[in-house]
């Protein structure tokens, strides 16, 4: 047995019990605006999620849920058998649409102060998160100089240097250059088959199709469909 | 771009201790404003403005200057502090940095005092370089024991940060947040700012002791210290 395939194995085994993120019945109100409709379902360990929909179809809210950074309407969130995020904040990382970093800060600047957060001291961790995104760690400068795609690369190593196991990523491959985005999307399937759940919103789910176990489709407010294939089951139904 | 090799999936990170946070979130709040300058700036122009416009509305004697000098400080102050405290929460909210802090297991009370300490330097700051030239503007020289000074402004410029760190993070969020702060701290300043004024006033013209009004700043900053970490919490993850 390989090892991916063993270590899929123990933590499925482990996760039929406590999946690391579980969602009952979630809604989401702003007013009166249905951002998310009873949401229920569950995200295995080591398994890579591409979410897709519209715009407006509530997949930024499903992250933000899961993130914590809104909290549901209506309905349960667990994640890893408990409901109380503030027990398991360490395991879980997101990066969103903005960067989440000091524009006046540099690189090694703004992952040190982003790893004090999680009690690591460690700087050659962050040169390694900065390393594996395909930045130089001796970056100098601040990051509101950066091009897009750099703020999008360190953006990442920001999310991925505490090793979380739930991982929420909303756009990460926007403004970023077709190579790069390639291997964005290999370390994505790496953190994965390292057993990691990674849940990807994006525009461009063809980037993961080699990676992804899952393609996970929202439309107002509802996941609609859970395919293993990037092809819209719908879209398939009417070409025949 | 290199990959799995750098990123073991080994479990790094453990729960940050509160005075690591705090450190880090203070030391990283003094380089921004180091490299922008734009609490300090902005803070000395308005109390430079105000010292000036001041000395040529009216021409006191020395004994009036004692007696009003204590008032126009604290209010000059009260006022130039709102910009930094504006500014401490608007640089959280660019790139929505705040989120990754709210995402994290560090404690929200490290984030409200490394705020209120950094905000605590920059308004002392701002007294240390603004004082003197009160002095001289006014024509003051304190009757009394001018040491007292700096523990009337020691507790009275936490006085004022600490609930203005605090009232900043809530109206941050709001659609006129520049207005919304002086509405909400101003109001709640009153019994603290007329013991600092009381205070200054009786250590300029050394006709009585500041003792009380001492008393009532430490009780002033020791309850609202602790209403405001008890309270945090729920602001920062407020909706």
């Amino acid at each position: 047995m390989s090892e991916r395939s063993q270590l899929s194995a123990a933590l499925s085994t482990s996760a039929v019990v406590n999946p690391p993120v579980e969602l009952s019945g979630v809604s989401r109100h702003f007013g009166r605006f249905a951002a998310l409709r009873s949401i229920s379902g569950q995200f295995q360990a080591a398994r890579l999620y591409v979410v897709l929909g519209e715009n407006g179809a509530g997949k930024s809210t499903l992250l933000r849920v899961l993130a914590g950074l809104v909290p549901a309407s209506r309905g349960r969130v667990s994640w890893f058998g408990g409901e109380d995020l503030s027990l398991v904040r360490q395991r879980i990382s997101y990066m969103a649409h903005a960067s989440l970093l000091y524009d006046e800060l540099n690189a090694m600047e703004n992952l040190r102060y982003f790893a004090g957060l999680y009690g690591i001291q460690d700087d050659g961790i962050c040169q390694d998160a900065m390393r594996s995104v395909g930045l130089d760690a001796a970056l100098d400068r601040p990051a509101g100089q950066y091009s897009q795609g750099m703020r999008q690369r360190l953006s990442l190593a920001r999310a991925i240097l505490h090793r979380p196991d739930v991982l929420l990523l909303d756009e990460p491959f926007s403004n970023v250059d077709v190579q790069s985005a390639g291997s964005m999307a290999r370390l994505l399937g790496q953190m994965r088959d390292q057993g990691c759940t990674v849940l990807v919103v994006t525009h461009q789910p063809a980037l993961l199709t080699g990676v992804a176990d899952e393609f996970v489709r929202m439309a107002e407010g509802r996941i609609v469909a859970r395919t293993t294939d990037l092809r819209d089951p719908a879209e398939t139904e009417a070409a025949r | 771009m290199s990959t799995a090799a750098q990123l073991s999936r080994v479990p790094i990170s453990r729960t940050p201790r509160m005075l690591a946070v705090l450190r880090a979130t203070l030391l990283k709040d003094l380089r921004l404003e180091w490299r922008s300058k734009d609490a300090i700036n902005s803070m000395l122009f308005f109390s430079l403005l105000v010292v000036v416009v001041f000395s040529f509305s009216f021409d006191p004697t020395a004994e009036e200057s004692r007696r009003i000098a204590g008032g126009l400080i604290w209010v000059s102050f009260l006022f130039a502090a709102v910009v930094a405290l504006n500014q401490t929460w608007a640089r959280e909210l660019r790139n929505q940095v705040l989120d990754a802090y709210r995402v994290s297991p560090a404690p929200a009370n490290a984030l409200f005092l490394a705020k209120a300490i950094g905000n605590f330097v920059f308004v002392g700051v701002l007294e240390a370089i603004m004082t003197p030239l009160f002095m001289v503007f006014y024509n003051l020289r304190p009757l009394g024991p001018a040491w007292e000074l700096v523990v009337v402004a020691a507790l009275a410029t936490w006085a004022l940060v600490v609930n203005g760190t605090f009232f900043a993070a809530i109206s941050i969020r709001t659609r006129s947040r520049e207005v919304m702060l002086p509405l909400l701290l101003f109001p709640i300043s009153i019994p603290a700012l007329y013991a600092m004024v009381a205070a200054t006033t009786a250590i300029l013209a050394g006709d009585a002791s500041p003792n009380y009004w001492l008393k009532l700043l430490g009780v002033y900053d020791v309850v609202f210290t602790i209403a405001c970490l008890l309270l945090f919490e729920t602001v920062l993850n407020a909706e």
